[in-house]
C-alpha cells in the first residue's frame, strides 16, 4: 500500500465511523436502560447490594436472592422494560403516520379498546391468560374500527383519522365509565388499577421483548422512508416511497406494539406520547436513530418508574402510570421550555 | 435523458367534462410551460404526469414505459417533482431536507454516504442556501423554503423536472435564477415541465407551451405559436397589451377605463 492509498484508506474509515457517530446516543441510552434494569432488580423489601447482585447474576449467591432475582423481580422488570419501549416507539410511529405531534396510540382509542376487552374479562372473573387475549381483542377491534371508520367512502387524510380516533376513544371512555359503575364493589380496585396500569398483572416479558426488538430491527430499514414521510405524502411518493402500504404497515404495527404493550402492563399513559418528543427535542428527527432510541428511553423510563411503584408506599404498590407522569410531565416541560 | 410521453391523457377533476385528450411527447432539452387561469388543473396535470394523482383515462409514459407498471422508486429515480405546498409537520435542517433527495438511490440499509452528503451541499450552494445550512427549515421564509425545495430536487437529479410555480414566494433575482437553473437542466439534456402564473417568465423561458383551459380545452405547442395575444386573453379572460422587450415578448393586463 503505498502513501496515497494509506491516506485515502484512513479518509475512508474515518467516513465510515463519522457516519455511524451519530448513533452514539444509543449506546448511552443502552447504559441507562440497562443501569434502570440492575436498580429494579436490586431494590425492593429486601435490597440487594451490588456485590450479591453480581453473585447472582453469575450464578452464585443465597437461594433467596436467586429465587427474588430471577422469579420475581427480573421478569416484572423486564416486562416493564419491554413495555415502556413498545408504547415509545408506538407512539413515534403514530406521530409520523398522522404527522400530528398530539397522536399516540392511546388518543386513537386503542387503549381504550384493551381496557374494555380487560375490564370485562374482570367483570366475567377470567383468568389472566383470557383477560391478555381479552385485552389483545379490545385493542385490535379497536384498530380496526377506527381505521375502517376513518376510511369511510372518502379519503383518508391523518386529521380524518386522528378525528374518528378521538372519537372512537371517547366512545370506548364510556363504556368503561359504564363497567365501573355496575361493576361490584370488591373488583373495583383491581380495575381502577389496571386503567392506571399496572404490571403485577405481567406474566412473562418475552412476547413484549422479542416484539420490541423485532421492531427495532424492522424499522431501521424503514427509518430513512419515515423521514420521507414525516414530509407528507406527497413529497414522500415523489421520492418513491410506496406512501399507502408504509402506513397500513405503521399503523398496524403501532397498533400491534400498543394491544401487546398494554395487555402486558395495563393502560400506561403518557410513555407514548411524550418520550418521543422528548427525545426528538435533544436529538433531532431522524428516524433511525428516534426509534430505536424511543425502544430504550421509554423502556428504561418505564423499568425505572415501576421500580419507584414499589417502593415508594412499600408494603403498599403505586400504579405505575402515575409515577410515569409524575417523572415525565416535568423533564419534558423544562425541556420544551428550554428549547428554542 | 428521458422522454414523457402522454397518450390520450384526461385529468380527473372532480365534476369537470372531459374535454380534451392530451398526447403530447415533452422531449430531452425542452422546457415546457403549462399555462391556464386559477382551478383549470394545472397541479392536476404536473401531479398526473408524475404518477401521483390517477388520471381519468389514457396515461402517462416514461420512455415508452406506462407510469402504471413502475414502482414509485424506480419512477423517482428519473423523474422529480417540487411541489406549489409543503408541509413541514415535524423540524429538520435544511441539509437533512435537500438530502431526502438522495432517498430514492439508496438502499433501505445503506446510510447517506460522503458522495450523497457532496451533491446535497452542491445543491444548496447552487441555491444560494449554504449559510443556511443548519437552520431549521420552519424558520426560513416562504421564499428560502422554495429554494430549499428546489434543492431537494436538484439533489435528486431526475432526467425529468415537474416544477409547480417554481417561481412562487420568489423575489425577482431569484426567479430570474431559478428560470436559470431550470433552462439550464434543459440544455443538459433533461426534460423540464413547469406550471407557471406569470405569462412573461413563461414567454422568456419556455420553448413549448401548454394553455389549458378551465373548462379541460387544451392546445399546446412551440412557444411563439402559442404565445398569440387572442388565445391568451381568451386563456385568462383577461385583456392584455403587449410589447416586445429584448427579443421576447412581454405581456400586461389591459385597464379598460
Amino acid at each position: 500500500m503505498d502513501a496515497a492509498e494509506a491516506v485515502a484508506h484512513r479518509a475512508n474509515a474515518t467516513m465510515a465511523v463519522s457516519a455511524w457517530r451519530p448513533f452514539l446516543p444509543l449506546v448511552w441510552l443502552g447504559v441507562a436502560g440497562l443501569l434502570a434494569l440492575l436498580m429494579a432488580v436490586a431494590i425492593g423489601s429486601v435490597a440487594i447490594p451490588p456485590a450479591d447482585l453480581w453473585a447472582v447474576i453469575t450464578g452464585e449467591g443465597s437461594s433467596l436472592h436467586q429465587t427474588l432475582v430471577w422469579e420475581l423481580r427480573a421478569p416484572r422488570a423486564l416486562a416493564g422494560f419491554a413495555t415502556g419501549g413498545l408504547l415509545a416507539v408506538a407512539g413515534a410511529l403514530m406521530q409520523i403516520l398522522l404527522r400530528n405531534p398530539l397522536a399516540d396510540p392511546y388518543v386513537l382509542g386503542v387503549s381504550g379498546g384493551a381496557s374494555v376487552g380487560a375490564l370485562a374479562a374482570m367483570l366475567t372473573g377470567a383468568g389472566t391468560f383470557v383477560l391478555s387475549g381479552s385485552a389483545f381483542g379490545g385493542a385490535l377491534l379497536s384498530t380496526f374500527l377506527v381505521f375502517g371508520l376513518a376510511h369511510g367512502t372518502g379519503s383518508w387524510t391523518p386529521a380524518r383519522l386522528l378525528l374518528t380516533g378521538i372519537v372512537v376513544a371517547s366512545g370506548w371512555g364510556a363504556v368503561i365509565t359504564l363497567m365501573l359503575a355496575i361493576g361490584p364493589t370488591d373488583k373495583l380496585p383491581g380495575m381502577l388499577y389496571w386503567l392506571m396500569g399496572d404490571l403485577t398483572y405481567a406474566q412473562t416479558p418475552w412476547p413484549a421483548l422479542v416484539l420490541l426488538a423485532l421492531v427495532c430491527l424492522l424499522v431501521i430499514p424503514l427509518g430513512r422512508s419515515l423521514n420521507v414521510l414525516a414530509r407528507g405524502p406527497l413529497q414522500a411518493a415523489a421520492l418513491g416511497v410506496a406512501v399507502r402500504p408504509l402506513e397500513w404497515t405503521i399503523y398496524i404495527l403501532a397498533s400491534l406494539l400498543t394491544a401487546l404493550a398494554v395487555t402486558t402492563a395495563g393502560s400506561i399513559g403518557f410513555v407514548g406520547l411524550v418520550v418521543p418528543h422528548m427525545l426528538r427535542l435533544v436529538l433531532g428527527n431522524d428516524q433511525r436513530l428516534i426509534l430505536p432510541a424511543c425502544a430504550l428511553a421509554g423502556g428504561a423510563l418505564l423499568t425505572l418508574a415501576d421500580t419507584l411503584a414499589r417502593i415508594v408506599i412499600a408494603p403498599e404498590q403505586l400504579p405505575v402510570g402515575v409515577i410515569t407522569a409524575l417523572l415525565g410531565v416535568p423533564t419534558f416541560l423544562v425541556l420544551l421550555y428550554r428549547s428554542r | 435523458m428521458a422522454v414523457l410521453e402522454t397518450r390520450d391523457l384526461i385529468i380527473d377533476i372532480p365534476e369537470r367534462a372531459d374535454g380534451r385528450p392530451l398526447s403530447l411527447r415533452m422531449e430531452p432539452g425542452q422546457t415546457w410551460g403549462i399555462l391556464g387561469p386559477n382551478g383549470a388543473g394545472k397541479s392536476t396535470l404536473l401531479h398526473t404526469l408524475g404518477g401521483l394523482n390517477r388520471p381519468r383515462s389514457g396515461e402517462v409514459r416514461i420512455d415508452d414505459t406506462p407510469l402504471r407498471q413502475m414502482r414509485r422508486s424506480t419512477i423517482a429515480r428519473q423523474l422529480g417533482v417540487v411541489f406549489q405546498e409543503r408541509q413541514d409537520g415535524f423540524p429538520a435542517t435544511v441539509l437533512e431536507t435537500a438530502l431526502i433527495g438522495r432517498h430514492p438511490f439508496l438502499s433501505p440499509w445503506q446510510l447517506e454516504g460522503g458522495d450523497d452528503l457532496e451533491m446535497a451541499e452542491k445543491a444548496l450552494e447552487r441555491l444560494e442556501l449554504s449559510d443556511l445550512a443548519d437552520r431549521s427549515v420552519s424558520t426560513l421564509s416562504g421564499g428560502e423554503r422554495q429554494r430549499v425545495a428546489l434543492a431537494t430536487a436538484l439533489t435528486q437529479s431526475p432526467s425529468i423536472w415537474l416544477a409547480d410555480e417554481p417561481t412562487n414566494h420568489l423575489d425577482l433575482r431569484h426567479q430570474v435564477a431559478v428560470m436559470e437553473l431550470l433552462s439550464e437542466q434543459a440544455r443538459a439534456g433533461h426534460t423540464v415541465v413547469m406550471c407557471l402564473h406569470d405569462l412573461n417568465l413563461a414567454a422568456r423561458w419556455c420553448d413549448h407551451l401548454l394553455l389549458l383551459y378551465p373548462d379541460g380545452e387544451a392546445c399546446w405547442g412551440e412557444a411563439e405559436s402559442m404565445l398569440k395575444p387572442k388565445a391568451l386573453e381568451q386563456l385568462y379572460g383577461q385583456p392584455l397589451t403587449w410589447a416586445e422587450v429584448d427579443g421576447a415578448p412581454v405581456f400586461v393586463p389591459s385597464y379598460s377605463g
